[in-house]
Order: structure tokens, then C-alpha cells, then sequence
């Protein structure tokens, strides 16, 4: 039996067309994917990503655990409320997930990790925790729903108590404040203004009508996939993971190598990784007739490599990709679609954001 | 629960045929097919004179999700395609079974007939 949301109900009264995704019933689309993505591009849309994991580490030593445990540094946290996102790598510099940290108090951060991979997640965590006497709880007891979209943060407003905009007013992008039942962050998946806000189980079904009254378009996993994909953000298990190096992940930006003292897990690797150079993520544009998909060949200046991530781009009318090429590749590339040699650009991998054409 | 009409012959692949007369067939994909695929994106058709073999792919249907395979569910020579799915492919979304056909067969050998499915059999198939 698979896993459901508390917002289970809601989909199936939606007529949402349901899918497992990694043990979890969650909808694929609700009639169209494409007018989903629009939806959020143009106005407000909003995804149940509740299946993610909410990990919460407390103790007074959680920060210097965190610096350990993170390719990414905490240090940069010095604000309450303050985000990060970072790779969490093994010893061998793979990718054992992605997340988002939150810095809420100096004894007290939040993790978001992916569904997919929360076993090994935990696991790693929880042993890894032991040596800082951090505490690793897991919080299934909360709903998340991702708000986004031009006109998102307007429409939750709409929602919130006076006190709850006073908490949420001027925040900038990368944060999150509890505001009441709600913990409401600035980040997200799409490229877009808007909120990501985790609340207790038993709200959320009330909490997502609400939203679909003030005019949120709920949209599925389809979307939720060629709009991270525009922007120009990975998707674990399928742009890295474990047998990858971040620095052939476009995740260079995330890597903390200062200060120099500082070991993190994975920190021996990457650096002889980067010694020796990698192959690199880069985007393809392909204005042609045609989809680019994930698994595809790509020839480019210096060898072969295969794209990760392909999709048709609902915002540009054309096909977009990600795709792990040697560092030697040039301005255009080569794709192998069943058989057949097609020229495309290759662009840094990042192709639409608020709502715009960035390449 | 999609619609299966029962004028229409299926192939397991998915395929409809429709009787014209004349020996011409308008083929398209099932209704059930295209919730499958989900949101269209291209089409890539046969051009016309092409000779196709029942069970041999002759067009590519592109969605968001796949690039998926169309067979010919009979023998015979394309007579016409479908020129509006050029500029709208979601026809095939919102009208699996009209504005949504793909091409036209003169077919070559109506023995070839009763390989094909009623909205019966094809029901069975999908196991809806």
C-alpha cells in the first residue's frame, strides 16, 4: 500500500491522475500539465510536496555538526531564519542527496530532504549525529505545500491572520519563520516568486481549499518537474547522485572551500576531484521539431556525453535538457534522438526565470 | 473510465481504425493512450504515399512524458495526414477519437481485418 499525503483526498476529488512516486500515491497531473506549468509561470499554482522529509536537529553542537556533515557551510547562517542549500556528499565526493537547511535557533536547525532517498538520509545523519550528541527527529507529522508563482505571495496573503503577514512582510528569498501553525519559507522549485509552507497534518486539507478558493491552480508532479528543469535546478537520482561529484553537477556554487580548516565529509575527494577537473552540466537548447530526453547521447567537442534531464519547455515552445558532458565542450553539441545525429546549443543550464526567457 | 466507442476497431498498441469506406481507414490513438502520454507536444506523421505494414511504427507521437511509437494497425498506402496537429498537438488530447486522427490508409489486405480488436476486446486489454 503506498504512502498518501493528507492532502490524498483533495487530489481525488480534483480528478488528479495519480502516480507512485517513490512509495508515495501523489498526482502526475490534474488534467493538463502544461496549462499547470502556465498557471504557475503567469499567476499562482501550488504542489503538495508533503512526501518530502522534514528533519529537525537540536542540540547545542547542531552547528558545528552541520559544517561536518554539509559541502555547503552553516557559518553563512547568521541570521534566524536564514536558508541554505547544500549537497551532503559521502567520503568517495557522491552525492548522497540535496537539501535545504534552516537556521531557526543556535541549538535548533531544519533539514528538508528529498522522499526518495530518506532512509539512507536518515540513516547517514543519525550516525553521523552521534559524535555531536545532535538529536535527529523526523517530523511526518506536518503537510507541506509549495505556493508559487507571480501572484503567489499575494493569494496566501489572503489566507494569513494580521499577525502571520507581519511575520511573513519584506522577507527575503531563503527564509523561513514559524508564523503561528505555519512554517512559512521564501524558497522553492520553479523559478518563481512564493512560499513553501509546512503545517500540522490535520490543516491541510482546510488550508489547500482555501487556497484553491483564493484562485491557486493545484499542479502536479509533471509540472512541478518541467518547471525545475527550466530554472535550471537538479533533480536527485536523476542530474547526481551518488556516483557523481557536485562539480559534475553544476553544484561547484554550493561547495564552502573556505575556510581551509574546515572538514566536511567528502571534502578529501572533491578536492582531488577538482584537482584532476571533471566533466560539467551544461543546458541544451533545441529549437527543432523534436523532445531531448533523459539517457540520450551527446556528442560534443572532446568526446560523449548523455543528457540527465529532457524535457519540451512549456515556457519556450521548444526542447530544453541538462547534460553531463566532457569540460572540453564547446558552443554546440550534438544529440543522438533514435538514430539520429540533431545539432544543439549548449547554454550554462539555467532557461526561464520569473516567468522569463534567460538564454 | 475513457471512452471506447463501439464503431471503432483497436489494436492492443493502442490504435483506432475507422471505417470510411472505399477501403479507407482513419487511424488515431485511444483515449485511454493519450491520458497515458499525457499533454502532446509533436506529432511526427507518415507523409503521404508512404506504404506501411500492419504492426510497423509509422508515426511519433511526442508528449511532455515520451516519445511513444504509432503502429500501423493495418497493410496499405497513406492517402492523407492530419496537417492540424502540426500547430495543435494537444487535438489528439482533447479529441482522441475526431480532430485528433493522425492519418488515413487505403488498405491493401482486409484479411487483415479480424486481427484487429472491437471496444469489447480493447476494453479487456487495458483492464479497465
Amino acid at each position: 500500500m503506498a504512502n498518501q499525503t493528507a492532502l490524498h483526498g483533495k487530489h481525488l476529488e480534483a480528478g488528479a491522475k495519480m502516480v507512485d512516486f517513490f512509495g508515495w500515491d501523489m498526482p502526475i497531473n490534474y488534467g493538463s500539465q502544461i496549462e499547470e506549468h502556465h498557471a504557475v509561470r503567469r499567476d499562482a499554482g501550488m504542489f503538495d510536496v508533503s512526501h518530502m522529509t522534514i528533519v529537525d536537529l537540536k542540540g547545542a553542537s547542531t552547528r558545528a555538526f552541520l559544517r561536518y556533515l554539509l559541502a555547503n557551510d552553516v557559518a553563512k547562517l547568521t541570521v534566524p531564519g536564514k536558508a541554505l542549500y547544500s549537497g551532503m556528499l559521502n567520503e568517495a565526493g557522491g552525492v548522497i542527496d540535496d537539501l535545504i537547511v534552516y537556521f531557526l535557533q543556535e541549538d535548533f536547525f531544519r533539514l528538508v530532504v528529498n522522499s526518495a532517498t530518506r532512509e539512507k538520509d536518515l540513516a547517514h545523519i543519525n550516525n553521523e549525529a552521534k559524535a555531536f550528541d545532535v538529536t535527529v527527529t523526523e517530523r511526518p507529522e506536518f503537510a507541506m505545500i509549495a505556493v508559487q508563482g507571480p501572484n503567489a505571495k499575494a493569494k496566501v496573503a489572503t489566507l494569513l491572520s494580521a499577525e502571520q503577514q507581519a511575520a511573513v512582510a519584506g522577507m527575503k528569498p531563503f527564509f523561513g519563520v514559524q508564523a503561528g501553525d505555519l512554517f512559512i519559507a521564501t524558497t522553492g522549485y520553479t523559478g518563481e516568486d512564493g512560499y513553501e509552507i509546512a503545517l500540522p497534518n490535520g490543516q491541510a486539507a482546510d488550508f489547500w481549499q482555501k487556497l484553491l478558493d483564493a484562485g491557486v491552480a493545484p499542479a502536479g508532479l509533471g509540472a512541478r518537474d518541467t518547471l525545475r528543469l527550466e530554472a535550471g535546478m537538479n533533480l536527485y537520482g536523476q542530474d547526481m547522485d551518488e556516483t557523481v561529484s557536485p562539480l559534475a553537477a553544476n553544484m561547484g556554487w554550493t561547495i564552502a572551500w573556505a575556510p581551509q580548516e574546515r572538514n566536511f565529509i567528502g571534502r578529501k575527494a572533491i578536492e582531488q576531484h577538482k584537482a584532476e577537473g571533471t566533466f560539467k552540466l551544461v543546458g541544451l537548447v533545441m529549437e527543432q521539431k523534436g523532445v531531448l530526453r533523459h539517457g540520450q547521447r551527446v556528442v560534443v567537442e572532446g568526446g560523449e556525453g548523455e543528457i540527465t534531464s529532457g524535457t519540451f519547455s512549456p515556457t519556450l515552445g521548444y526542447s530544453i535538457a541538462m547534460a553531463r558532458v566532457p569540460a572540453t565542450a564547446g558552443d554546440t553539441a550534438e544529440v543522438d534522438i533514435r538514430g539520429k545525429m540533431v545539432a544543439v546549443k549548449v547554454v550554462k543550464p539555467a532557461f526561464v526565470r520569473m516567468g522569463k526567457k534567460v538564454i | 473510465m475513457s471512452s471506447i466507442p463501439n464503431t471503432l476497431k483497436y489494436a492492443s498498441s493502442h490504435e483506432w481504425a475507422r471505417d470510411e469506406g472505399n477501403g479507407i481507414y482513419t487511424v488515431g490513438i485511444t483515449e485511454h493512450a493519450q491520458g497515458l502520454l499525457g499533454d502532446m507536444v509533436f506529432v511526427e506523421l507518415p507523409d503521404v504515399g508512404d506504404a506501411v505494414t500492419q504492426g510497423d511504427d509509422c508515426a511519433v507521437a511526442e508528449s511532455v512524458k515520451a516519445a511513444s511509437d504509432i503502429y500501423a494497425p493495418l497493410s496499405g498506402e497513406i492517402v492523407e495526414v492530419n496537417e492540424a496537429l502540426a500547430d495543435s498537438p494537444e487535438l489528439v488530447n482533447s479529441s482522441p477519437y475526431e480532430d485528433g486522427w493522425m492519418f488515413k490508409i487505403k488498405v491493401s489486405d482486409t484479411a487483415e481485418l479480424p486481427a484487429l480488436l472491437d471496444a469489447a476486446g480493447y476494453k479487456n486489454s487495458i483492464d479497465e
